[in-house]
């Protein structure tokens, strides 16, 4: 008998190519996502190097950071030169290296981390990694999914290894019901405001306990989508029934026999009982309010129903610095109710909560309501697959019709690589990952938030509490 | 990769914790295809303030820090993203070596992958070498990976922890995927055993 292994253990286990005495191992990617910001260099030294892609079957390209999310892009039209060029340097090298490639217009297109999962190229048990640190997400299907840089992208694209030493095993325990219009998004921003943004350092982090078995696909993928945002470089959820029917029949899911052979594999994956984590945190789902971001970090979170922090409450000088910086960076005062902030722009998109059931969430909330006068607000689907289902849900006339506009998809204002951004000391309630500063536009405001929450703001004009919108 | 082995150099304060990716270089020097020419954009909106007039408290303004190759930050530096355009950014403006209390994983990963020495380092040495750095161009500090020490300007050593591989890597300037293609009978090994119990990995060509 081998001792009990976390789910974490199987996986490096199970992809351990070699390791030394000092604990520096090799292991094998079954899976490489690429996009056209953070590869054109690596593609320019395995070409240098006069190298090969080594699995370009198992190597998936899709252009989201930087396309424009505009009705005129479906003319091809590019308004910033450099992007345009960047996307056409993926282009090229995914046609000749031969790997799979979703371009800017195809409806398969959409922002790598939702297009992964929606084609079946995201399957438990596997490594994933691609050059975007929200490559977390993908571990919501048990999966070893984390971000590289671009040098690492290249010895992936080379050798499809990758020099690694195993992380420690951190278990968050989340027991209980979420109350109403708490989400994913407020467990996992509670989370990280319980363990900071660098809580979960030199850690993967399993996500287990009833609420997070009781989570959909796509919530346990914002979940896992912020794991980084707490410092660790993984986030896993082990696979169970709802991952396998979300899995099953997609694109380039296996089939028939292989299917059979797959999931009796993905069965064992679980952890087993009496494994060692080095780590455990305990929260109650009972406890968890519908939360927001007020400050420049992502652990700067409070429930909607607080206020601003005082930096006065401050002991320690470096911390006490960083808070009046925040604050000031926000143009927020001590002691501010949240409730009563006035926003003036609202991002519902990104790979937290871009994907269907988030905007099936903040449809219902915009229903028959006018997105408050002076609020520009915008809905950017993760793909254009959930683009298209959402029409077809007729989601695109509710959310028209309340006042929001709704765009082609990609990765938007979650990082305004184009022209998607705020202006200076413009406030914006964001269901994105990222409240760093400039983080959507130069000098921009952002509170993170759920979908929902993102809705409320917008009607409201303020940041609000959904639980008022029933 | 430059190989590193002992710098002697300026070190430049920057004396604020969670140093994200984006503060070391916003996004909108992210869109080119180049691995060069990023240190204009290295701390645009903190070395400036926005209507473009430079931050005279901020180190790379001050003439005492001309040259300045080794920083010395705050907890959790280099948090945020994976965009290898951090480390390629201070690397451009010549810098080769971070000395902080913590480091993000995918930064400090990111470092070693272009010959940049990350420290980690007690609080109250990194507070010490803060003090010598706000010296400026009086104290310069010298790194020394071989023996695994930092020699303060008035001769007190620091002794520091490195992983041996990546120590081997940085001293010898030593291409990791090179390293790694000497293994490659050891990945095709892997593969044979793989394609045997999860065939369906193997099922696909490209499309
Ligand atoms: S949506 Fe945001 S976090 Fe997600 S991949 Fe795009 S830029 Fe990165």
């Amino acid at each position: 008998m081998t001792a009990p292994r976390t789910l974490y253990d199987k996986i490096w286990d199970s992809h351990l190519v070699d390791i030394d005495g000092d604990g520096n191992g090799l292991i094998y990617i079954d899976l490489h996502l690429v996009h056209e910001v953070t590869s054109p260099q690596a593609f320019a030294g395995l070409k240098a190097a006069g190298r090969k892609v080594r699995r370009p079957d198992r190597t998936v390209a899709v252009p989201d950071h930087n396309v424009p999310t505009t009705p005129d892009r479906l003319t091809g039209k590019f308004l910033d030169e450099e992007a345009r060029i960047q996307v056409e340097t993926l282009d090229r090298n995914a046609r000749e290296y031969g790997v799979h490639y979703y371009p800017m217009n195809d409806i398969n297109q959409g922002i790598v981390h939702i297009v992964g999962p929606e084609q079946g190229y995201t399957q438990p048990g596997m490594t994933i990694v691609c050059g975007d640190s929200h490559t977390s997400t993908h571990g919501a299907f048990g999966s070893l999914a984390f971000g590289i840089g671009t040098s690492e992208v290249e010895h992936v694209l080379a050798t499809q290894t990758l020099p690694q030493r195993k992380a420690k095993n951190m278990k968050i325990n989340i027991d209980g019901e979420l109350g109403p219009g708490v989400t994913a998004k407020d467990i996992i921003l509670a989370i990280i405001g319980r363990i900071g943004t660098a809580g979960g350092t030199g850690y993967v982090m399993e996500y287990t306990g009833s609420a997070i078995r009781g989570l959909s696909m796509e919530g346990r993928m914002t979940v896992c989508n912020m794991s980084i945002e707490a410092g660790a470089r993984a986030g896993l959820i082990a696979p169970d029934e709802k991952t396998f029917a979300y899995v099953q029949g997609k694109p380039h899911a296996p089939k028939g026999a292989a299917w059979e052979q797959a999931l009796a594999w993905w069965k064992t994956l679980p952890t087993d009982d009496g494994a060692h984590y080095d780590t455990v945190v305990e929260l109650k789902a009972s406890e968890i309010a519908p939360h927001i971001t007020w400050g420049t970090s992502p652990q700067d979170v409070a429930p909607i129903t607080g206020v601003v922090p005082n930096p006065a409450d401050i002991k320690e000088e470096p911390k006490r610095i960083a808070l009046e910086r925040a604050l000031n960076y926000m143009g927020l005062k001590a002691g501010e109710k949240l409730e009563e902030v006035a926003i003036q722009r609202v991002f519902i998109g990104s790979c937290t909560n871009g994907r269907i059931e988030d905007l099936r969430a903040a449809a219902k909330v915009a229903k028959g309501r006018k997105v408050a006068a002076g609020v520009q607000a915008m809905v950017v689907p993760g793909s254009g697959l959930v683009k298209h289902q959402a029409e077809e849900e007729g989601l695109d006339k509710i959310f028209l019709e309340a006042g929001f506009e709704w765009r082609e998809p990609g990765c938007s204002m979650c990082l305004a690589m184009n022209s998607d951004r705020l202006l200076p000391e413009e406030r914006c309630a964001s269901t994105s990952n990222r409240n760093f500063e400039g983080r959507q536009g130069a000098r921009g405001r952002t509170h993170l938030m759920s979908p929902a929450m993102a809705v409320a703001a917008a009607v409201t004009g303020k940041l609000a509490d959904v639980r008022k919108f029933s | 990769m430059d190989k590193f082995t002992t710098l002697t150099a300026v070190a430049a304060p920057l004396p604020m914790i969670n140093v994200d990716t984006d503060m070391i270089i916003p996004k909108q020097f992210l869109k080119t295809v180049e691995r060069t020419g990023l240190a204009k954009g290295l701390f645009f909106e903190l070395r400036q303030t926005p209507d473009g007039t430079p931050v005279p408290e901020f180190f790379m303004n001050q003439p005492q820090y001309k040259g300045a190759q080794i920083l010395v930050a705050g907890d959790n530096f280099g948090c945020g993203s994976s965009r290898e355009h951090a480390p390629w950014a201070l690397l451009d403006y010549g810098i080769r070596c971070v000395i902080a209390t913590s480091f993000a994983d995918i930064f400090y990963n990111n470092c070693f992958q272009n010959g940049i020495l990350p420290i980690k380092l007690p609080q109250e040495d990194v507070d010490k070498l803060m003090d010598d750095a706000k010296r400026g161009q009086n104290a310069r500090v010298t790194v020394d990976l071989q023996n695994q020490e930092i020699k303060g300007p008035d001769g007190g050593t620091i002794k520091f922890e490195i992983d041996t591989h990546k120590k081997h890597c940085l001293l010898n300037g030593l291409d990791n995927i090179g390293l790694t293609l000497e293994k490659k009978s050891k990945i095709d090994n892997f593969e044979s055993r793989q394609h045997g119990t999860q065939p369906w990995l193997y099922a696909q060509a490209g499309r």
